[in-house]
């Protein structure tokens, strides 16, 4: 264990500790003593800058479960401390914000602690880690964790439905990606991603490329909210506001998109996957944004937008791995879709956190978050509403922001992709900057909603449950000032991150493309010239601008009206057509009915053995083994044969112990026919006492009632006994039939030789009994006792009335 | 239960069941001894003596056999399984395998040359254990009066 390791865990090792502060140390706020955490983590791993934008990569192993080739490896390159750096960033002020907006009094503070650092931890581990089943491990932590803070206030209904729907949904990607993983390791024989980097041609070449590919792009577009997989988010939002802004903006949102990063070097360069991620995360881009316009709570708007934003950055990311296609790093055409995934990932991280925060504290001090009820904030809270523009602006892709620099190498990325001429680019590639540019328009227009229903207008204090609407405290305005002046620095300065951490990512996600020494040159700014991607931003201005001013007009329609997703329908009737569906396969087939369990346990046995005689064509007959049959044997099976059958005839309880007691003696006759003296005896005498036996008992039964006959059922039940006797009478003959056909011999020569030299007696059948086999019998003795005792019990020991166990 | 109206006769089937379970119960011991070299054993004997024994409670009530055979038949089981089981475990003292059966033969008193076997402790140990439970089974559901 190094240090990296215990800081990896040190999150869940504070966990343990949290309830004790809670319980302990009431006076002050728990959140206090979680802040130092993330904050020493931050430092920790800002420490590490130097290493990997030098271009080193730090590995530190230890064994977990080293016989299936499990370590508990972290791995340290640009890509995962970028995302290291964002966990314990974020969290810090997600800590800080939630210190001011959970009240030590009212909430349940141990438990909010612990479910946020065990997701903090499960993150840090999700992006450290080089073990791909160490990955998944933590990646289901994180999806656990995000249930229980989803529904932490869990006495509301909607909570626990959100809570459940996106465990639902995550966990089922999550076991996607595990048989994804799985078939990584059957073509390579290694969990380290590295390892499979390494040999990556073991698996462009492998026929189960595909599978695993889809299996493991289903992890992460779950995770991700990509289309359709997105509907848990917006549900997600009924989470307390701190939760939102860390897990839904900034880092669980983006496992998905670090798995698809970080497998780029694994199945870039192939169609499929430029194809499928870019269109999923257009697609996610398109419906997220169209979505969001149409919402009428601050923070679904939000959700909608973080979905449309990670489509943003999981189709730039689709994009780029067409650099694995052309292997070649120098050529800036390719790359610059990795640059603005990298940097958009940044800066969405820095202005989306933000706008949580200010729509968590716009909820907090007016008691609403329906941008219908509210307006005119402007005046009253005025550095939550700048803050809000910022990040707005931002979003919304203006300059100076630094959301206005990502969006332009977006459309960049997104042109240069129509001039690659691979994957049947050159017809189909133009809706790429289509789509793009559509979406961006509506991502304007959302942003202007936001901003000027909210801080601009009449302020409506008759509607809001507050009596007295002001500032917020400035506690809780620290985080998001920190992020906003984030947005501003990265905005005005993005160079600073572009050597620090944009190279060294770049170089993580497409590793093997630059020869040794070689890093990316990024420079990334402001004016590029009269390029098509300028005339583009100002084009979506203005028609963003269009749609904002004609909202009272488009606002009446259906499209408006209905906020929630279509997809919703889909999961809410797939999730009560499944109960449904279950309940009523149950009702079906569990009747209840002993009967019925009979028939498919007749029925089954009927197919079972039928299919196998088929498929395996051993029917055969063998009569030349046959002995001659004597008159009096045909006497005895016809008496045998016309008792049996008449019992289902008699409807009388006596008649059908009587006649069943005739077959039993008949049975006699055969032993004694069939030269078995010891088992004519025994046959005789246990006939007789069965046959006391049900006397016995039938007197204490009604007398049989007689029923109305279903006809089908009882074609039915003599198809079922017509077969189960022809197969089994099959199955003797031609076991029969291959008996005397394999030629070997009866060891009941050896019994017959010795019975009298080893055990000193003639009657064969007891020696064997007794001697030979003796355990046997001592055995079915036992089970006689306890037959007898089970008997006593039942009568004698049986609960009288009321009686209670 | 129900009440008899009249008291029935049944002196003709008391009498004949004197004589019938003398010679039943010898021909069951008869089986049960002759096992090892003619058709019989533990298992037959045993039903045999169960039906005997039930013929007598047919003729007779339940009360009044009860009295002259005072034997308690669960009792009974247990007894047989451990004569069944102590068979097995004797040879197992001796070094042998479980269940080792020995058999020589011996001058006895009035019987003359006979052979003897440890299976017939065995078989005894059947024997009561299929008399034990055969009656059991049998007495305790006709016992039962709700």
């Amino acid at each position: 264990m190094t240090l990296l390791h215990w800081a990896t865990i040190s999150p869940f090792l504070l966990a343990i500790f949290i309830p004790f502060f809670y319980k302990y140390l009431k006076k002050i706020h728990t959140g206090w003593f979680v802040l130092i955490l993330p904050l020493v983590l931050f430092v920790y791993f800002l420490s590490f800058i130097p290493v990997t934008s030098s271009g080193d990569v730090i590995l530190r192993s230890v064994p977990w479960v080293p016989s299936l080739g499990i370590n508990f490896a972290l791995y340290i390159d640009g890509l995962s401390l970028l995302f290291a750096l964002l966990i314990t960033g974020i969290g810090t002020l997600v800590v800080l914000y939630s210190i001011y907006y959970l009240s030590k009094v009212k909430e349940k503070l141990n438990n909010f602690y612990v479910y946020l650092l065990m997701f903090m931890g499960a993150m840090l581990g999700v992006v450290l880690s080089d073990n791909i089943i160490v990955i998944y491990v933590f990646w289901e932590v994180t999806s656990i964790a995000s249930s229980l803070l989803i529904s932490y206030w869990f006495h509301r209904e909607k909570s626990t439905y959100g809570a459940q729907k996106s465990m639902f949904i995550t966990v089922f990607g999550g076991l996607s990606m595990l048989g994804g993983f799985s078939l990584l390791y059957v073509m390579t024989g290694t969990f380290s991603i590295r390892e499979i980097i390494a040999n990556v041609e073991l698996v462009t070449g492998s026929e189960l490329f595909l599978p695993a590919m889809i299996l493991v792009l289903l992890g992460a577009f779950t995770k991700s909210a990509q289309f359709p997989f997105h509907i848990w988010l917006p549900d997600a939002m009924e989470a307390p506001t701190p939760v939102s802004a860390y897990l839904h903006s900034a880092t669980m949102v983006k496992a998905g998109i670090y798995l698809v990063a970080r497998l780029t070097a694994v199945f870039g360069g192939s169609a499929e996957w430029f194809w499928i991620i870019t269109l999923a995360g257009l697609t996610t881009l398109m419906w997220g944004s169209v979505s969001a316009i149409r919402q009428k709570d601050l923070k679904s708007i939000l959700a909608f937008s973080t979905i449309s934003q990670l489509g943003l950055i999981m189709s730039l990311l689709g994009v780029g791995s067409a650099a694995y296609y052309f292997n070649d790093g120098d050529n800036a055409l390719y790359t610059v879709a990795i640059l603005a995934a990298v940097f958009h990932l940044i800066n969405h991280a820095t202005f989306k956190g933000s706008l949580f925060m200010t729509a968590g504290i716009i909820d907090h001090e007016t008691g609403t978050r329906d941008i219908r009820k509210l307006g005119g904030l402007m005046t009253i809270m005025p550095v939550t509403a700048t803050i809000s523009l910022v990040g707005l602006a931002s979003m919304a892709g203006l300059p100076p922001f630094n959301g206005f620099l990502s969006k332009e190498l977006f459309f960049t990325s997104m042109l240069n992709a129509t001039e690659f001429g691979i994957f049947s680019l050159e017809s189909f590639g133009i809706i790429l900057p289509v789509l793009a540019w559509i979406a961006s328009v509506f991502t304007f227009a959302y942003c202007l909603i936001m901003f000027f229903k909210t801080f601009t207008g009449k302020f409506k204090p008759e509607e809001l449950d507050v009596d007295h609407v002001h500032e917020a405290p400035f506690g809780m305005l620290v985080s998001p000032i920190i992020l906003g002046l984030l947005v501003v620095v990265f905005g005005l300065f993005p160079n600073i991150l572009a050597y620090s951490l944009i190279e060294p990512a770049m170089a993580a996600i497409l590793p093997g493309i630059l020869a040794p020494g070689e890093v990316f040159d990024v420079y990334i700014h402001h004016w590029h010239g009269f390029v098509p991607e300028l005339f583009m931003t100002i084009a979506v201005v203005i028609l963003g601008t269009l749609i904002f001013l004609t909202m009272k007009k488009w606002s009446k329609s259906a499209f408006y009206q209905g906020e929630r997703d279509i997809f919703n329908q889909v999961y809410d009737g797939g999730y009560d057509g499944l109960v449904k569906g279950a309940q009523g396969i149950t009702r079906i087939q569990m009747t209840g009915r002993l009967r019925d369990y009979f028939m498919y346990m007749c029925s089954f046995i009927i197919l079972v053995l039928g299919y196998t005689m088929y498929r395996y064509d051993v029917f055969s007959v063998d009569t030349s083994n046959l002995s001659p049959i004597d008159p009096y044997m045909w006497v005895i099976s016809i008496i045998f044969i016309g008792s049996v059958v008449s019992v289902p005839f008699i409807n009388n309880r006596i008649g059908v112990i009587i006649v069943t007691g005739v077959a039993g003696f008949v049975v006699a006759l055969m032993f004694v026919v069939f030269r078995a003296p010891d088992l004519a005896l025994t046959q005789l005498l246990v006939e007789t006492v069965t046959v006391v036996l049900f006397m016995l008992v039938f007197y204490h039964l009604p007398k049989l009632k007689k029923e109305p006959v279903n006809k089908r059922l009882s074609v039915l039940k003599l198809i079922i006994s017509v077969g189960f006797g022809a197969i089994m009478t099959m199955v003797s003959i031609s076991a029969f039939a291959m008996g005397s056909g394999a030629g070997f011999p009866s060891i009941s020569e050896y019994f017959i030789e010795n019975a009298k030299e080893l055990a000193g007696g003639y009657n064969i059948v007891n020696v064997i009994l007794v001697d030979f086999r003796g355990l046997d019998t001592m055995l079915e003795i036992l089970v006689l006792g306890i037959a007898a005792l089970a008997v006593v019990t039942m009568i004698k020991l049986r609960l009288k009335g009321s009686e209670d166990v | 239960m129900r009440q008899k109206q009249i008291k029935s006769n049944d002196v003709m089937l008391q009498i004949f069941a004197r004589i019938l379970i003398l010679i039943i119960i010898t021909f069951s011991i008869y089986l049960l001894l002759a096992g090892h070299n003619n058709p019989g054993g533990g298992f037959i004997g045993g039903l045999m003596t169960a039906s005997a024994l039930l013929i007598m409670y047919l003729a007779f009530d339940m009360k009044t056999i009860t009295k002259a055979i005072p034997i308690n038949f669960t009792t009974m089981i247990g007894a047989g399984l451990l004569l069944a089981v102590g068979t097995g475990i004797v040879t197992m003292l001796f070094g042998y395998p479980f269940l080792t059966q020995f058999f020589d033969y011996f001058h006895l008193p009035i019987l003359g040359e006979a052979e003897l076997t440890t299976a017939l402790p065995f078989d005894l140990g059947v024997y009561f254990v299929v008399v034990g439970s055969a009656l059991t089974i049998i007495l305790t559901i006709a016992e039962d009066d709700k």
